[in-house]
């Protein structure tokens, strides 16, 4: 009978030990915030364009670590859902809604002679990126713009452009070569090969 | 002879080297037009430094260094700039950049130039800049600037010199010929690296496939003051590579990320090593290079001595082009070099073969087929790495893997390609990753920078709403406090006017004090001269601030100060006063009659108190009176006189308009009254008659009160209105451009949904006028501003500008002058200040007033 009480009581002690040991390091390693809002930050591309609903990257990075959908950000594209799907171990999704096509990357534009100088866009730019003053033509600074298309709808007078990045020598990259199993990858060893490739 | 070590893999291509070293080096010829890039090396492109149309000499410099990591751009020949701008370079990308062309005008006139008598009495680092200056870059393929090779840190400690004389790709034989024709100058450029370098063991590495170029290194080193060995390594393919060849020659490993230096070695080119000789004894810039032209597209494949920016086409008909049997033009070796299909592609300092292939010599490959996993890739790689997994990994696009197993050690040196049994372009999948791992960075940079501005600006925001609520709570404290006082003293006998004016005084004063203090504050930072020019700036302003305030200030004071003298104030306590005076003197009057009544004594001494308060009550009388009627007058001619005409002109205009309607009233009376034969009809005739005058006379006078008031203001503002107006149109006008360019969109959009909307059309239709309109009155009200004469209109604008001045100044004048008086009644200590700026403003007055009468009598002269 004493043995049982003992082993009882023994195992009650360990118990209060360990629940106090496990509820104080619960306060001294308490991690403020949330890391996986970081981490989903950090995979977002920051154009803070809004398409996804959310009024910058971080709220929407907030609202999928909440559970939201990953396929609201077009300026990321399938690339962004993957690396997503990837980190938050879901199924990758297609990309949601109307820009549904492999986003170009642009910048905008504004056309200067017809600037009118009425600081709405500048408003507007999520990043700082547009110079200005009241009733003084306005400019973009090309390498601080995301291509997030919010100063496009608020001109009055539609001087902004939306134009690709325009490709040159030092932006010029290597183009991956053709998949070769695309051509082939029908064929076993007893098919022959199309005539056309016999050709070439 | 020192000892060779061997390195991982490597092959055995053909080599195809003899076809061009049968001829010694020719010179190629002078061509029309040179085409020289701005960048030829890794690093920042120069910046030109001539214009279009400018005649350069031979050997001129045309592109400023941008940056360290930069080597500035030289003409190759004389001639004249004819443009500046995108031409095509050589680049596996085949787009243009920027160039600089010259067309040569066969004079090949040098620019004034000498070698240095003694390179060794400068000291390093300017040998170092002198070498940067001749537009030095290493010539073996990569361009890496000289310059930024030779400028070590102090903790590289070199101990190795190594000449990479390798030349491992097929068909070159520009380094060959090299050695061959100038293996003295060669090692009198090693002289000069020596000299900077001081290492203590010198290697010449060459493949023992150029028998002749290693005979005549020997025979050149022989005079030479240094050891320097010639080790023939044997031909394998890349032994040319900088990390191999250090590797064939001392066993070292230059390590993952690390530089030769890392490890105690500098290696350079033999075509650089020649080219500084050239730059040291000489003087001459790099503006040549000596490039193979060969292949079975070419008569007589030899080596040029090419100037920088010959286009291929003039080198290519120099050795015999044969059009027809070329398939391929090819920059550079056969493993490493690239396709181009611009013959007017000009040769570059990093330009060292061109081969014009014909279809059996280089045959287009064959269709790649699926990787099968043998391994020879693995066999044959240099920096042993897996070209199989970067492989895999590169198609896959996962790039992190590809990373950790070295993809950015891979020197694309194509060993692997080329053993490929399936023929997979496998260098072209590690070029790719490579670009598309770098542009991923630049991406990843990108967003930081923008998450950072995006961050910044809501902070801002945040920080502008909270302010607002701060301040607004504030005001509405502030609000309620102002509330709770006024009660008070409402409720509390009024302040006496003199303790008001004493606190405005105190005010006013203290505010002096403060700008006082500033302005020796301020005198302080500015005889200090280590102050920083923000910091006067603040001074600058916190005394402006102090002004404005003290102003402010004595603005309160001054309009106190009427108010405090305000007549009804003044009326009543001279009213008192009399009132007091009359019943003191009855009170004696009296006094005086019981006295007499009683014949007391002291009689003679009330009769004159009774004079003297008479005297007192009359004068209290008179001020009284007078007051009052001053007040009265004041107070009858004030209004009359503020009264703007705009209102005498509104009673007026309401009159006339109230005499019309009683007009058409009675008027409609009178027919009526005709219509039904009444008997009044005669009074409503009087009646009529008489209003009708009524209103013309009514008419007449409106007329008359409103003429310069419509008048006035039209006449003076018309010069500066137009200004605004044309930009309000000018606004207008794009507005309703805008508008209608929507309207259209939406019109499109319905159009091609088949649903027609003539209320849309019409709604275009108006806009379209509506365009046509603004503009025209734009065009119109731009016409009618530059038609008129601008003279005129400067002068008149230079009138009222100039009176406007004046009208400024005397206020200025005048308020100053209050202000000093004010000072004196308080023996203020700021009364010599003030009056040395009247004696300012009344100078730049009399200044005012002469510009205005100059500015008159030149009109009047006119």
């Amino acid at each position: 009978m004493i043995s049982i009480v003992m082993s009882v009581l023994v195992l009650l002690g360990l118990a209060v030990l360990f629940g106090l040991i496990l509820g104080f390091s619960s306060i001294k390693f308490h991690v403020a915030g949330n890391p996986i809002v970081d981490q989903i930050d950090g995979i977002l591309p920051q154009t803070q364009c809004g398409q996804c609903g959310h009024p910058g990257c971080r709220p929407y990075a907030e609202s999928i670590a909440n559970g939201e959908a990953i396929n609201k950000c077009p300026p990321g594209g399938q690339a962004t859902i993957e690396a997503l799907a990837d980190l938050l171990d879901v199924e990758v999704l297609e990309l949601d809604g109307e820009h549904a096509d492999i986003p170009i990357k642009t910048v905008a534009y504004i056309r200067e002679d017809e600037c009118i100088g009425c600081t709405k866009c500048i408003q507007a730019c999520p990043v700082d990126a547009i110079l200005g003053a009241a009733k003084q033509m306005h400019t973009v600074i090309i390498d601080e713009c995301t291509g997030c298309d919010l100063c496009v709808a608020p001109c009055p007078v539609d001087c902004i452009d939306m134009l690709p990045i325009a490709s040159n020598i030092t932006n010029w990259k290597w183009q991956a070569p053709a998949d070769p199993q695309q051509v082939f990858q029908q064929i076993i060893a007893t098919d022959k090969r199309p005539e056309v490739e016999l050709q070439s | 002879m020192g000892k060779v070590f061997s390195f991982h893999g490597g092959i055995h291509p053909p080599e195809n080297k003899h076809q061009s070293t049968q001829l010694p080096i020719a010179t190629a010829p002078l061509p029309k037009l040179l085409h020289i890039p701005l960048q030829q090396h890794i690093g920042a492109a120069s910046k030109a430094c001539v214009k279009i149309g400018d005649k350069v000499l031979k050997g001129q410099r045309i592109g400023d260094a941008q940056g360290d990591f930069s080597v500035p751009v030289h003409a190759s020949s004389s001639g004249i700039v004819t443009a500046i701008g995108n031409h095509a370079v050589p680049h596996p990308s085949g787009m243009p950049a920027t160039c600089i062309s010259i067309e040569t005008d066969g004079q090949e006139q040098w620019i004034a130039h000498s070698g240095l008598a003694d390179f060794t009495a400068l000291s390093s680092a300017e040998l170092i800049d002198y070498i940067r200056d001749r537009g030095i870059c290493g010539m073996g393929g990569a361009g890496f600037p000289t310059a930024v090779k030779l400028h070590l840190g102090d903790h590289h400690i070199i101990n190795t010199l190594i000449i990479n004389a390798a030349e491992c790709e097929p068909y070159i034989s520009a380094d060959d010929l090299l050695m061959r024709e100038h293996a003295e100058h060669i090692i009198a450029g090693i002289d000069v690296l020596q000299h900077l370098i001081k290492a203590s063991h010198i290697i010449i590495g060459i493949e023992d496939n150029k028998p002749q170029a290693i005979r005549a290194l020997e025979t050149a080193i022989a005079g030479c003051r240094y050891n320097i060995d010639v080790v023939s390594v044997p031909t394998k393919y890349p032994s040319g590579g900088e990390k191999q060849l250090i590797q064939l020659l001392t066993n070292i490993e230059v390590p993952h990320g690390g530089i030769p230096a890392d490890v105690g070695i500098v290696c350079q080119n033999v075509g650089t090593v020649y080219a500084i000789h050239r730059a040291i004894a000489y003087g001459e810039s790099l503006i040549s290079r000596v490039v193979t032209v060969t292949g079975d597209g070419v008569n007589k494949p030899q080596n040029f001595e090419t100037l920088i920016g010959t286009p291929f086409s003039a080198l290519l008909e120099a050795a015999g082009y044969l059009q027809n049997n070329t398939s391929r033009l090819i920059v550079g070796g056969p493993m490493m070099g690239y396709t181009i299909d611009d013959l007017e592609i000009p040769v570059s300092k990093t330009t060292n073969c061109i081969i014009a292939a014909s279809p059996q010599e280089m045959p287009a490959p064959d269709p790649a087929l699926a990787c099968i996993r043998c391994g020879q890739c693995e066999q044959v790689c240099p920096v042993q790495l897996l070209p199989q997994q970067l492989h895999w990994y590169a198609k896959s696009q996962e790039y992190d893997k590809a990373q950790q197993h070295n993809l950015f050690d891979c020197i694309e040196c194509g060993a692997c390609s080329f053993v490929c049994p399936s023929n997979i372009p496998l260098v072209q999948y590690y070029r790719h990753a490579k670009t598309a791992i770098k542009e991923e960075a630049q991406d990843k940079r990108k967003s930081d920078i923008a998450r950072q501005r995006f961050e910044a600006k809501q902070m801002r925001e945040q920080r502008a709403i909270e302010e607002k609520a701060t301040k607004r709570k504030a005001r509405a404290e502030q609000a309620a406090k102002a509330q709770a006082e006024k009660q008070k003293v409402a409720q509390q006998p009024p302040l006496d006017s003199a303790e008001q004016q004493q606190l405005l005084k105190q005010q006013v004063s203290a505010e002096k004090l403060n700008v006082e203090q500033l302005q020796q504050q301020f005198a302080v930072l500015q005889t200090q001269s280590n102050t920083e020019a923000s910091a006067i700036q603040l001074g600058d302003l916190q005394l402006k601030k102090a002004q404005l305030n003290l102003q402010r200030a004595e603005q309160a004071l001054l309009s106190y100060q009427p108010a405090d003298c305000a007549p009804d104030i003044d009326i009543k306590k001279l009213k008192v006063a009399a009132a007091m005076a009359s019943t003191k003197l009855k009170k004696a009057q009296r006094a005086l009659k019981n006295a007499q009544e009683k014949s007391q004594p002291g009689i003679e001494l009330l009769t004159t108190t009774i004079l003297a308060l008479e005297k007192t009550a009359s004068s209290a009388n008179a001020a009284y009176s007078d007051a009052s009627n001053h007040c009265l007058a004041t107070c009858s001619t004030n209004p009359v006189s503020t009264e703007p005409a705009t209102g005498d002109a509104k009673k007026l205009k309401i009159a006339v308009a109230i005499a019309r309607t009683k007009l058409k009233r009675a008027q409609a009376q009178l027919s009526k009254a005709t219509a039904e034969g009444a008997d009044n009809l005669a009074e409503l005739a009087q009646s009529v008659t008489d209003l009708s005058a009524k209103l013309s006379t009514a008419e007449a006078a409106f007329k008359v009160t409103s003429a310069p008031i419509q008048t006035q203001p039209t006449g003076d503002s018309h010069p500066s209105r137009d200004q605004p107006d044309l930009k309000t149109l000018k606004t207008m006008a794009a507005i309703a451009r805008t508008k209608l360019k929507k309207a259209h969109s939406q019109l499109e959009k319905l159009s091609v949904e088949d649903q027609p909307d003539h209320q849309l059309l019409a709604e275009i239709a108006r806009l379209e006028e509506k365009v046509l309109k603004t503009q025209a009155s734009y065009l119109q009200a731009k016409d009618s501003i530059s038609s008129q004469p601008d003279a005129e209109q400067n002068k008149a604008a230079k009138q009222a500008s100039l009176e406007e001045h004046l009208q400024k100044t005397l206020s200025l004048f005048d308020r100053a002058q209050q202000a000093l008086q004010k000072a004196e009644a308080n023996k203020s200590p700021a009364v010599e200040k003030m009056r040395i700026s009247i004696e300012k403003i009344s100078t730049k007055l009399a200044a005012a007033e002469h510009a205005l009468q100059q500015h008159n009598s030149s009109q009047d002269q006119e």
